[in-house]
């Protein structure tokens, strides 16, 4: 089976020099879902940038098929959406339909079809009420929802969610991870949370100074790495105080 | 959350906030024009624009003492050419610059109140406003309460180690720059992911009813009338 997202030896440094990804090698296969774990500043946030081509460096990226170079990037957009770590970044339209129909509009949907692709995006995400909100009135959960939904209204194959939990309590936690869970989407999730991982991830793979040292099941690279912040010589738990 | 009070009224319900906005537009555009056409300001202009535009409050449904209160914010800076027109010996000419930026401010604010921003905005485009002016606008709304909060917080944070005194602002107006800085590349990377090319394109535009052009005509009217009936020409 051919991979969706397929990279070579990626690799990339920053205008000041900082060797940002020294060789990185990534599969992704359809259907399936891959924690990106790794400390601050590994490069996992740069290389999913190099997945829809904001950023291009040196060796070989492909997504379904096309080869991430200038010529193919707006179909390379098409079929890899990107979820931000800071939502108020994704949301810069004055209300919520407008943002999400975005995307759909950049498409070249006519403005009917593009609204209605936008109103079944907020549909799938559940906030389907909201449409004439102004982003700023949302709360962070809200802001990440419309976030999605402005990337499934362009029917990607491929979603790739940069830290996907932050500042979301823990209901709004619950139904992020209960959404993703009924998308098809092949996922991509960079994420220091263990327990999202290993809720959604099939498998893991962890950055360390801009390559991937280890890949593996979920709690193998979390066992390995001891990446939990609560971690005894056991399994990932709160302690008992 | 921010909350701006303009705003919450712009949200509102009435026959004014129902009609479109480029009708409400052309009404404000067309008052500011007679207004600023009248040569002598008297008891006259005033009363008949000024009830004019409070027949404008209250069809808009909006709190009338504070619009007419929020409307003296532009007094401060007529009052100091206003000072140096009496200092230059013309009185006149100082009531006049008084009430008429009043009564500017004051129908701006109108317009404002009754309608939504985005609306505003897409009203003045299909009026014929520069799309890449639009859309500084449209960023600079949607970040200020962003970075007002940041601001907020930056001086908050101050505060809690004993002053926020005047080279904390400027350190902090320094890094919200920064910052703001490096959230508009952020933006820009969130519009790239979307397939964003260059030029964006608008949802729906809205269709003028019958009873835009109605208002549309009937406001017209009274404002071209009341200038004529000012007088005033040569």
């Amino acid at each position: 089976m051919q991979p969706l997202i397929e990279v070579r030896d990626l690799r990339f440094r920053y205008e000041d020099g900082t060797l940002a990804l020294d060789g990185v090698d990534f599969q992704l296969y359809a259907g399936e879902t891959v924690a990106l774990f790794g400390p601050n500043g590994s490069g996992k946030t740069t290389f999913v940038h190099h997945l829809n081509g904001l950023l291009m460096g040196e060796g070989f990226v492909s997504v379904c098929g096309l080869p991430v170079e200038k010529r193919n990037l707006p179909l390379v957009r098409r079929k890899i959406g990107l979820v931000f770590q800071d939502s108020d970044e994704q949301l810069f339209m004055p209300t919520v339909l407008e943002d999400v129909a975005f995307g759909p509009l950049n498409l070249g949907l006519p403005p009917e079809e593009a609204a209605g692709a936008a109103k079944r995006a907020l549909e799938q995400v559940g906030m389907g009420q909201l449409l004439d909100r102004a982003p700023y009135h949302l709360s962070a959960g809200e802001k990440r929802r419309v976030a999605l939904a402005g990337v499934l209204a362009m029917q990607p194959e491929i979603l790739a969610l940069d830290e996907p939990t932050t500042f979301l309590d823990p209901p709004g936690q619950r139904d992020l991870i209960a959404l993703l869970r009924r998308l098809p989407q092949a996922k991509i999730i960079v994420t220091h949370d263990a327990l999202l991982a290993g809720a959604l991830a099939g498998r893991a793979v962890f950055f360390q100074r801009g390559r991937i040292v280890a890949a593996g099941p979920v709690d193998q690279m979390v066992a390995q790495f001891h990446w939990d912040p609560f971690w005894e010589s056991g399994s990932p738990s709160v302690p008992e105080s | 959350m921010h909350h701006l009070v303009v705003e919450r009224w712009s949200r509102g319900e009435s026959a004014l906030h129902a009609r479109d906005a480029r009708v409400k537009i052309l009404l404000t555009l067309a008052f500011l024009i007679a207004l600023t056409t009248t040569p002598r300001i008297s008891i006259a202009p005033v009363l008949g624009y000024g009830l004019l535009l409070l027949a404008a409050v209250l069809a808009g449904r909006l709190p009338a003492g504070a619009v007419l209160l929020r409307a003296g914010v532009v007094l401060p800076f007529s009052a100091t050419f206003a000072a140096i027109s009496i200092l230059a010996g013309d009185s006149e000419r100082a009531v006049a610059l008084l009430v008429k930026s009043y009564l500017s401010a004051l129908a701006v604010l109108v317009l404002a109140g009754v309608t939504p921003l985005p609306r505003l905005l897409r009203g003045l485009e299909s009026l014929g406003a520069p799309r890449f002016l639009i859309l500084v606008v449209q960023f600079l709304y949607r970040y200020l309460f962003v970075i007002s909060e940041q601001a907020q917080h930056m001086r908050l944070a101050a505060l809690c180690r004993g002053r926020f005194h005047f080279q904390a602002a400027g350190g902090a107006v320094a890094v919200l720059f920064a910052r703001s800085y490096r959230r508009a590349q952020g933006i820009h990377h969130a519009m790239l992911a979307r397939g964003f090319e260059g030029r964006t394109e608008l949802l729906t535009s809205a269709r003028a009813g019958v009873a835009d052009v109605l208002a549309l005509l009937s406001g017209m009217l009274v404002i071209v009338g009341l200038r004529f009936a000012l007088g005033g020409f040569r």
